[in-house]
This record gives structure tokens, C-alpha cells and sequence, in this order.
């Protein structure tokens, strides 16, 4: 049963205030039948199978250790959590933000078990030049990227303990700036082709495996980057307009609004709920009867 | 307390209700969206929210395990959660020690080997305070790592008995504690019986521990069915997030 709860949401223009309650959930009715489990439920007694994420054995038995549906492949039997911290395959695009500068590498938060790591040697350095790192590179390490930067990058290897290597050996990785970042559950944001979008709407839009996604302004034409401090000049002066600044307003919104409907994220989703919100204001999105609404295309996808 | 009457003739107690039920349970999970889990815990007028980060990186690098996880756990009192407005430091005494047996319930519940060198911080807050704090501030516990994805071995579901007039009281409240009577507080791994957490205040008679001790596991019982209850209903409303497959 749900708590009821008022909502008020800021004064409106002309002094009223708006107070919605949200509309009574709709019970979803399982239509296939789903193996739900929860912890120390029994999934098997049968030998033949062998326990693979969410599961753990006890004697014959194999039990689940976390609440979530049981996925069968052949003879390996996981369990899949509806939230957890994001575990990286090797060739998924992230967006991470630098936690810690360190000997030759760094650490980027990835809402991970544990930090990733970005190395020296992993970077692209600026001005295209490929050159072993010396010395003098190592110094000047805070000028390439330093603390709460926000940088794209993909992932190049996996540690045995779990920890993520990250490179940006491509010139669409790097670091990000003049934008928005929403984070959301990284079982929202699935495997595809490609996760860089140029929406027509007037926005790019990174969706990152770890479930951190990047709203920003379309990129302006590719101008020569010669040097680091030149870059850092270009990004600051930039100005990005009031109508850019409300696409991506309006956009963080639509990608909050799937998140609570728990609607997986693709550009095409994206796309309709936005084409949807054009007739509320950027504000309104977040209430739940316009969550409901927007998202009622995106949902029959 | 002189002419309470903790348990009437016929059988009822302050509250109206019998010797071997509990109070109304009601819990919800997912309450913060900053926290990786978390969950609101009522039982009766106690309410209790508990909220779960992790696992993640070790803050202090020289405490990580290399093979299991670090559990941490703090526990804090709401200033206006009892009948007179106190406000409660979270180091002081009693709150360390209530945040000490959570730490160590827990570390015996959770598979900590598939976390090593990772850190789990479950934080416990009492909003409201009348009695069973400890087995609330467990049970919300509890749902928040469920709903964080932790690996567990099983629920840890837990209740208090208390022991008048020669019979087990299940789930008692404030005014109950007061009746300087032993209050015991069980936390048991429900699906193996297996008890994590045996904890009594006061004095009782060793031949009365078989009864109180069977009288609290049935209410740790009866508080597992409703979290579990509420587990299904969460999983089965997040359906959209598990059904679709990666290409």
C-alpha cells in the first residue's frame, strides 16, 4: 500500500500554488511468469547446475543471495538484482568523474564496487601526438585532467579484483564539460552499438553503462586542439545559449522521468518522451501525473 | 509502574492486543534515491529508516580487507523521536553499542567475500521511538541491503518477547519495557532458525528462557512473512528494469 503524500511544488507565477496528489500506482500484473526469488530462497537441489552471480551454494543446494529474478543459461543458474553497483565488461563506454590524482594514474569514481583507473599511459594526449610518457608528463599530470573533472572513456580491462581499467584512446573520449549529468540505475542503460547521440532536438547526449548519462550542447565544429592550455581557454569562453540551456533542462527531466518508470533508456526513448513534454514546461516534469503521461509512448516501445 | 495492567484477565494487553501477536508492520523500500538502498520500518508507533551505500570504495585505505568487506554501521537518534524532546549525540554510549551489534548481525548475514576490499555503510536513524528499537533499526536494515543488491544469506528478521505474569509478550512496546520485566531481543536467519543477535536487559529465570525465547522467534517469523511479502511486490513493480535483454 502506498503512503499517501502531498506534493507542493513551487509558486506558480501568478501566486497559486499548486498542490497534486499523485494517482494511486497501478498494480503491474506479471505476464509471464517470472522467477522471483529473495535471499536464502532454495532455486535447485539438482547437482547438475553450476551458481553463477547472485547465488551461493550450501551443500547441495543452490540458494539465492540477492532479491531478483533467476536467469537459466544451460547449466549456469544467476539471479539479477534490481539495483546494483555497475560491473564492467571490457569495451562499455562510462562517464566517470576524477576522485584522486596519483603516480601515473588516476582514480575515476564509475559507481563501481571499487574506483576505476585511469592510467597515463591510457590518454590521448593533446594535439594527437603519440610519444612515450617522460618525466615532465607525469608533473603535469592536474593539467590533463585534475579532481571532480568529468571525463567519457571506455573500458580497456578488467582487474581480478573487479576494478576497471579506462582508456580515451579516441578523440570522441575526453573530458566533458558545458553540461548536465543525471545518474540513474545502470540496468536502465543496456549494451547497444553506439552510446554517443546527437539529438535533433539540439543536444548530444552520452549514455554511459554505469548509468551516469551526459546531456550537453551539440558539439560546435571539430577545430584543432594544439594544446592543452588552449583547450581549457576554448571550454570556459564558451557560452552556450538560454534555448540550449532548455533542451537540456528539459532533457534531464524526460531521462528522470524513465528512470522512475523504470523504463529502459535509448535515444529513441528519450526522443519520444521529449517530443511528449513539449507541452509542458521544463518545471512541470516532475510531477507524477506528467511523469505518467510522457512516458505512456516510451512505455509501449 | 503501579496499576498498570499489562495483561487483563481476559488476555489483552495495554494496547488491545494478545500475548503472542505482534504490532501492525509496515515497511516500504527505495525511499531515497541518493542512497544505493533503503527502506522505512514501522512496527506499531517505532519507525525507523535505514539506508544502505555500497559497496564502495574503503575511505580509509589501511582498514580495507583483501578478502571480505568492511561493514560500518552507525546508528542515531531523532531529537523528537521519544516523549520529551532530547537531543542525542551518535557517539554516545548506548548508541555505539546498539551500532556494534547491528555491525556484527550483519557481518554474520552478509556474504561479505563477494565485496572483498570494498566497504558497506548502513546507517540507522529512529524517528520515532516506542519500544523494539534495536529489532526495527535490524529489520530496516534488513530491506535497505535488499534493496542495494548485497549479497545476502538470508533475511535477518527480528523481535523482542518480554515475560509477565508468568507468559511471553511478543513485540513489546515502551510502556511494556517499563515493566521491569527481562526484554529480550532475538534476530534469527528465519529460513535455518539460525540466531545472529540474543540480546537481554534485565533478569529472568532460566527455566522461563525455552518459552520467551520460543514466543520471540514465532513474532521473528511472523515479521519475516510481511518483509518478505513486501520484497515480491518490490520486484514484481520493477519488472521493466530485469525483463529487457542487452543486445
Amino acid at each position: 500500500r502506498d503512503f499517501k503524500r502531498m506534493e507542493v511544488e513551487d509558486v506558480d507565477v501568478d501566486g497559486e500554488i499548486c498542490v497534486g496528489l499523485p494517482r494511486k500506482r497501478q498494480v503491474v500484473v506479471l505476464e509471464h511468469s517470472l522467477h522471483v526469488v529473495t535471499p536464502g530462497d532454495v532455486i535447485t537441489t539438482d547437482t547438475g547446475f553450476m551458481r553463477g552471480h547472485g547465488t551461493y551454494v550450501e551443500g547441495e543446494t543452490i540458494k539465492a543471495s540477492v532479491a531478483g529474478v533467476v536467469e537459466r543459461v544451460n547449466k549456469l543458474i544467476c539471479v539479477r538484482p534490481v539495483r546494483t553497483r555497475y560491473t564492467g565488461e571490457i569495451g562499455d563506454v562510462v562517464v566517470g568523474r576524477i576522485i584522486e590524482v596519483g603516480q601515473r594514474r588516476w582514480k575515476v569514481d564509475t559507481f563501481s564496487r571499487l574506483d576505476s583507473v585511469l592510467m597515463l599511459s591510457s590518454i590521448n594526449l593533446p594535439g594527437g601526438i603519440l610519444r612515450r610518457r617522460s618525466a615532465e608528463d607525469e608533473l603535469m599530470m592536474r593539467s590533463y585532467f585534475k579532481e571532480g573533472d568529468l571525463i567519457s572513456a571506455e573500458v580497456q580491462s578488467v582487474f581480478s579484483d573487479v576494478s576497471l581499467s579506462l582508456h580515451t584512446r579516441s578523440l570522441k573520449y575526453g573530458k566533458l564539460s558545458q553540461g548536465c549529468l543525471v545518474t540513474v540505475a545502470p540496468a536502465l542503460v543496456k549494451r547497444r552499438k553506439t552510446h554517443f547521440h546527437n539529438l535533433p532536438c539540439g543536444a548530444s547526449l552520452i549514455l554511459g553503462n554505469n548509468g551516469y548519462i551526459w546531456i550537453g550542447p551539440l558539439a560546435a565544429e571539430e577545430q584543432p586542439i594544439t594544446d592543452a592550455s588552449n583547450e581549457e581557454m576554448m571550454e570556459t569562453e564558451m557560452v552556450t545559449s538560454h534555448r540550449d540551456h532548455e533542451v537540456i533542462a528539459r532533457l534531464r527531466n524526460c531521462v528522470l522521468a524513465l528512470a522512475d518508470q523504470k523504463l529502459p533508456l535509448y535515444d529513441t526513448t528519450i526522443l519520444y518522451t521529449y517530443d511528449a513534454s513539449i507541452g509542458h514546461s521544463a518545471r512541470d516534469l516532475v510531477k507524477p501525473e506528467v511523469i505518467e503521461e510522457i512516458t505512456s509512448h516510451a512505455r509501449q516501445l | 509502574m503501579a496499576g498498570i495492567e499489562f495483561l487483563s484477565p481476559e488476555g489483552l494487553r495495554v494496547d488491545g492486543r494478545r500475548a503472542h501477536e505482534i504490532r501492525k508492520v509496515q515497511c516500504k523500500m527505495g525511499v531515497f534515491r541518493q542512497a544505493d538502498g533503503s527502506a522505512i520500518m514501522e512496527q506499531g508507533n517505532t519507525k525507523v529508516i535505514a539506508s544502505v551505500y555500497g559497496p564502495h570504495e574503503v575511505a580509509i585505505r589501511s582498514k580495507s580487507l583483501h578478502d571480505r568487506a568492511v561493514i560500518n554501521c552507525q546508528h542515531s537518534v531523532a531529537a523528537f523521536s521519544s516523549g520529551e524532546r532530547r537531543a542525542r549525540s551518535k557517539s554516545d554510549r548506548r548508541s555505539l553499542e546498539i551500532s556494534r551489534m547491528i555491525k556484527e548481525t550483519f557481518e554474520a548475514a552478509i556474504l561479505t567475500e563477494f565485496a572483498a576490499k570494498s566497504q558497506i555503510d548502513i546507517y540507522v536513524q529512529i524517528l520515532q521511538s516506542d519500544g523494539g528499537n534495536m529489532c526495527a533499526c535490524i529489520n530496516a536494515a534488513t530491506l535497505a541491503l535488499i534493496d542495494a543488491g548485497i549479497p545476502l544469506r538470508d533475511y535477518v528478521s527480528s523481535c523482542s518477547a518480554g515475560f509477565v505474569e508468568d507468559t511471553p509478550l511478543v513485540d513489546i512496546n515502551y510502556l511494556e519495557q517499563g515493566a521491569s520485566g527481562p526484554d529480550l531481543s532475538v534476530a534469527i536467519l528465519p529460513r535455518s532458525e539460525k540466531v545472529v543477535l540474543f540480546y537481554m536487559d534485565s533478569r529472568m529465570h532460566v527455566d522461563n528462557l525455552e518459552r520467551v525465547l520460543q514466543a520471540a522467534v514465532r513474532g521473528c517469523h511472523d515479521v519475516f512473512g510481511i518483509m518478505n511479502r513486501t520484497v515480491r511486490e518490490h520486484i514484481e513493480q520493477h519488472v521493466g528494469i530485469l525483463d529487457s535483454k542487452d543486445i
